[in-house]
């Protein structure tokens, strides 16, 4: 197994074990606000798009290397714009 | 270096994430993840752009075209029909993710470590699990495909065969290193996730949304080992342990496990209890339920997917500034699982203006419930059903329910006598002190909210 790969265990653990302790505490007025800003977070795999549509050689990669850059930024560009749609909801304050 | 640039990307999710479990910090948690999120690609763009024979023009036309879709998506989206958008995401990230991991088999040839093997059949496995199992959840919340759950021939039989028949090829892939052992992996997968989620029915869906989400976390972290990239091992685990968190929530708050919910096909069968609909109720008139409402001290509004469906959130809110006005005090109760994802609800009333203080989460709500004059039920059924407490011969014994029954009276306002999701009669609408107002969710509450000008 190469140190890179030892890295990324490493890294995948610890980063996991953060995010089960900065999340398990929501109260469920944001739960839906959580999820899709977290989702949108999901989106990071466009870095391995962006880098597979660019190197990719040959019609076959092109047309993939495209989806998923296409795929990705739909899931960062929608998630984010969302979850700030709806946070601002949250944000006013109507009590009158 | 480029690690410790995605370091700081990782540590603006940590902070947004962190930011967006707090009322006050979240819209800037947000803002802080997308700022990590932009980080990323920049300095993965700055790292590569030395590298001869790029191909530049496909890198952009996919950024155009997905940007241009998820901000049409984004700002055009009913908050009614979040759900259903949030699981589409979910499918186009795992989508994503799948690619990413397609790509490298074609230009590696599949020639792998056997380590990295392993994470390139797991990202192609679950990538394209969350992207058709998020799509058949999307056509089930958006009603193109039926919100019932579907049985299939072998039931949860043939989602273990499936899932075997994918473990096998995955394995073959690993060990042979033949493009088209991967494909095949991609395309059971494809399969299983629509085998998977089609027989879950639509109440059962804050569960499975929040699964995909944190699929669509762990297939991101799979495709970073894949190509050996820090920025999606971090970001891809904070999803998918944030995700987890919140599908096992979900999943306690309906005391079922999360197998059960996938594997069941729940609300197919007999529920157990007796016949529906043939006892006698209490029918009442807006003018009846106004004064009801118009004389107590305290109402709680009891929402559910019904509100959703008529997109009653503003009547509901018109319906508790009249009592207000009157001097009624009135919350609201929302149960965990009520609607159609975590928090449904309460995006639903935000959208309304309704402030986040009066909104009563389960563990508030049900010591208040018992001085409560009125409890008004909004198109939610299960979620008070009081032999979920008292029957144990129900199929739904032991899930946690808002104690409607113990208010005063209570008004349930529903178009019909219809069971529920889980397919059970609910002894709530059949006590004396109910009221039952048959009608959609809207024109009921504004007919009450009519009646209430006529007092």
């Amino acid at each position: 197994m190469s140190d890179l790969f030892i890295q990324g265990i490493v890294v995948f653990v610890l980063a996991s074990f953060v995010g089960f302790e900065v999340i398990s505490k929501v109260p469920p007025t944001l739960h839906t606000p959580l999820m899709s800003g977290a989702n949108a977070i999901s989106g990071i795999t466009i870095v391995g798009a962006v880098i597979a549509a660019a190197v990719g050689q040959g019609a076959a990669a092109g047309i993939l290397g495209f989806l998923a850059v296409t795929f990705a930024t739909i899931n960062v560009v929608g998630g984010f714009l969302v979850t700030d749609r709806m946070l601002e909801m949250f944000k006013r304050k109507p009590r009158r | 270096m480029i690690a410790l640039w995605y370091l700081a990307a990782g540590v603006l999710f940590i902070l947004g994430l962190r930011g967006l479990s707090g009322p006050r910090t979240a819209r800037r948690g947000n803002l802080l993840a997308a700022t990590g999120m932009l980080l990323a690609v920049v300095v993965t763009v700055v790292d590569i752009v030395d590298e001869p024979d790029l191909v530049w023009w496909i890198v952009i036309a996919g950024l155009v075209v997905g940007g241009g879709i998820g901000a049409v998506l984004a700002l055009r989206v009913q908050m009614t029909a979040m759900p259903q958008l949030v699981a589409a995401f979910n499918g186009f990230g795992g989508g994503a993710s799948a690619l990413v991991a397609a790509a490298e088999v074609i230009r590696s040839d599949a020639v792998f470590a056997t380590e990295v093997a392993v994470t390139v059949a797991l990202s192609i496995a679950i990538g394209t699990v969350t992207l058709s199992g998020s799509f058949v959840a999307y056509g089930k919340l958006q009603g193109i495909v039926t919100g019932r759950p579907v049985g299939l021939p072998g039931g949860p039989a043939l989602n273990g065969l499936i899932a075997l028949v994918t473990a096998a090829a995955a394995t073959w892939a690993v060990a042979s290193g033949e493009p088209t052992a991967y494909w095949v992996v991609a395309g059971l997968s494809l399969l299983l996730g629509v085998t998977a989620v089609l027989p879950i029915g639509g109440a059962d869906m804050p569960v499975v949304i929040s699964l995909l989400n944190s699929l669509s976390g762990v297939a991101a972290a799979m495709a970073g080992f894949v190509i050996g990239n820090l920025a999606l091992i971090i970001g891809g685990a904070l999803v998918g342990a944030a995700g987890l968190i919140l599908t096992i929530q979900m999943s306690e708050a309906m005391n079922r496990s999360i197998a059960n919910i996938l594997f069941s096909g729940f609300g197919t069968g007999e529920g157990g209890g007796g016949p529906i609909g043939d006892k006698p109720v209490n029918r009442a008139t807006p003018d009846d339920v106004a004064i009801a409402v118009a004389y107590a001290e305290r109402v709680v509004i009891v929402p559910g997917y019904g509100l959703a469906v008529a997109q009653a959130q503003h009547a509901v809110r018109e319906l508790a500034d009249a009592l207000e006005a009157r001097g009624v005090t009135v919350e609201y109760a929302i149960h965990p699982v009520a609607g159609r994802m975590p928090g449904h609800m309460n995006v639903l009333l935000a959208e309304a203006d309704v402030p986040y203080e009066v909104l009563l989460d389960m563990d508030q709500a049900n010591p208040r419930l018992p001085q409560t004059d009125v409890a008004l039920v909004v198109g939610a059924n299960d979620v008070v059903n009081p032999s979920a407490r008292d029957d144990t011969g129900s199929s739904i014994y032991g899930m946690p329910i808002l104690e409607v029954d113990r208010a005063a009276s209570a008004v349930v306002i529903k178009r019909s006598l219809s069971p529920g999701f889980a397919g059970i009669d609910n002894p709530l609408f059949y006590e004396d002190k109910t009221m039952m107002l048959f009608a959609d969710a809207k024109a009921g509450l504004e007919d009450i909210v009519a009646a209430l000008e006529r007092l």
